[in-house]
């Protein structure tokens, strides 16, 4: 009986997120073809659904896409590698924790963005900047979760290891990276995550191409179908990436 | 012997002193190594605070700002409680509502930038609107997370005991939710600091966007320093409030 309401539930909510998305699109549609909302604050959903066929079959955002994911892949290399080094470095003595931890969050906690004038008026406006702000801000999660994966290990699996005879080299390999893995992974997807975000923010602030750049470049010639079509592509894309990460993150958690 | 047992009882001194040591080699590149027409000295930078509140209408950019986050951060916190209150206490809305919120907070929010300033135009009002977006999603989803962890059985006693409805909310739900409100409040006031800049940072005629672009392409990095290190003051003591606040109130029941 309780099963069966449990049911009952699970289909009226799902019923009443499928009828939220219905009401989203119905009430877009009669606001623009109904009730005359103006075409330069509202296009109609299906010229952008037109729009947005176009944008992906036309292969024009080709070049874009390449730009911000070079920025991406740059950035995210840059931040994995020196976060989890120095992150590995710091957490190799509990006075280095205590020194350097809260630096690290302490700056995490300002918005990084603002920096954002420093390094254009630095790197310029090309990828460069975008690459360097990018790099810095995702830094913080990795070394932040690299430093709570390897400081959190049991002390206990160490000292066995070691009077078992483990050198350095298997210690690391098979005590602590194991058991920081998981902490670490979700600190790189966090690093990710926000790389990309501030990726295409730089670049929707100020920048010369990109994702970011191209909804801008729509948005100042008001033309309101494609930019709302080609934002519906960035997310979807955002999307994508974010989700291969979780399951990378998640094979990673499963396979060490 | 001493000085070692005294810096390992303060690592805090250690980490002054990593401080310095960075703001000493950024003076040295600052001075010989890089062109002045890039990167401004910490000394001078310092030197230079007053210069940029001198200039004018940097006082009054400052002013505006912080009154953005105040306007920005006090409607997040209004939207995410009455939402993440009405949703968290009924579980049928919490099943079916939650999804659609987390489908939401999950979305690249910088895209739709372009289209707030088109909708609110490049004044206050469109850097209060996407802090507001910003900063009211975590709010929603800590205070829905804090209502969910409430235990049935506080409120069926108290319901058997003949409590009213308001009764429940003031005595029961209230003090319960408090810890997960101040984390909400802490992660609400980083949403929004991130929104208000970045709207500001994009396009602005008043705010410290304006100047931030005009000290830029005036190539004059020691005001712009200088501007930057007095919005990252603000930015630090508005976390610092919401951060003592959550200390404060956190471990209250």
């Amino acid at each position: 009986m309780a099963r069966r309401d449990e049911r009952a539930a699970g289909i009226g909510s799902r019923a009443v997120q499928v009828g939220f998305l219905v009401a989203v699109f119905v009430l877009w549609y009669l606001a623009t073809n109904r009730w005359g909302v103006n075409r330069l604050l509202l296009p109609n959903p299906i010229s952008v659904w037109h729009q947005l066929v176009d944008v992906v079959s036309s292969g024009e955002y080709l070049p874009d896409l390449r730009v911000t994911l070079t920025e991406l892949a740059i950035a995210f290399v840059l931040s994995m590698t020196t976060g989890t080094m120095v992150g590995f470095f710091v957490s190799r003595t509990r006075y280095a924790i205590r020194v350097f931890d809260p630096l690290f969050a302490g700056i995490y906690s300002i918005p990084i963005i603002l920096f954002l004038p420093l390094y254009v008026l630095f790197f310029g406006l090309g990828p460069a900047s975008k690459i360097a702000l990018g790099a810095t801000i995702s830094f913080f999660p990795i070394v932040i979760n690299t430093i709570a994966g390897f400081g959190n290990v049991d002390r206990t699996l160490v000292t066995a290891a070691r009077s078992m005879g483990a050198s350095d080299y298997q210690l690391f390999r098979f005590v602590l990276l194991p058991a920081a893995l998981p902490v670490i992974l979700t600190g790189l997807r966090m690093g990710f995550t926000i790389a990309l975000l501030s990726i295409i923010g730089s670049e929707t602030i100020a920048s010369l191409a990109g994702l970011g750049h191209h909804i801008v470049q729509l948005a100042e010639g008001m033309d309101m179908a494609r930019m709302f079509a080609y934002i519906a592509f960035v997310v979807i894309i955002a999307a994508l990436l974010n989700g291969i990460v979780s399951y990378l993150e998640a094979r990673g958690r499963r396979h060490r | 012997m001493n000085a070692d047992r005294f810096l390992a009882r303060h690592p805090g001194v250690v980490r002054l002193a990593v401080v310095l040591a960075i703001l000493l080699a950024w003076e040295i590149a600052a001075r010989w190594l890089i062109d002045p027409l890039f990167i401004a000295p910490p000394s001078q930078v310092f030197a230079s605070l007053g210069a940029v509140w001198q200039t004018s209408g940097v006082p009054a950019a400052l002013r505006l700002t912080f009154f953005e986050l105040a306007v920005a951060f006090a409607i997040a916190v209004v939207i995410g409680l009455v939402i993440g209150l009405a949703v968290g206490l009924q579980p049928f809305a919490r099943r079916s509502l939650l999804p659609i919120i987390l489908l939401l907070y999950g979305l690249p929010q910088i895209t739709i930038l372009p289209l707030f300033i088109l909708y609110f135009g490049i004044g206050a009002a469109s850097k209060i609107a996407f802090g507001v977006t910003h900063g009211m999603f975590p709010i929603m989803v800590t205070v829905i997370a804090g209502v969910q962890n409430l235990k049935p059985i506080l409120l069926t006693s108290a319901r058997s005991m003949g409590a009213s409805r308001w009764q429940i909310l003031r005595w029961v739900i209230f003090p319960h939710m408090i810890p997960s409100f101040f984390a909400g409040m802490r992660l609400g006031m980083s949403g929004v600091l991130l929104g208000v800049l970045l709207a500001e940072l994009y396009v602005s005629t008043a705010g410290i966007g304006h100047f931030t672009t005009m000290f830029t392409e005036n190539f004059d990095p020691t005001k712009l320093f200088g501007l930057i290190a007095m919005l990252a003051a603000m930015a630090i003591v508005l976390n610092e409030i919401v951060r003592r606040a959550e200390i404060r109130f956190g471990r209250w029941r």
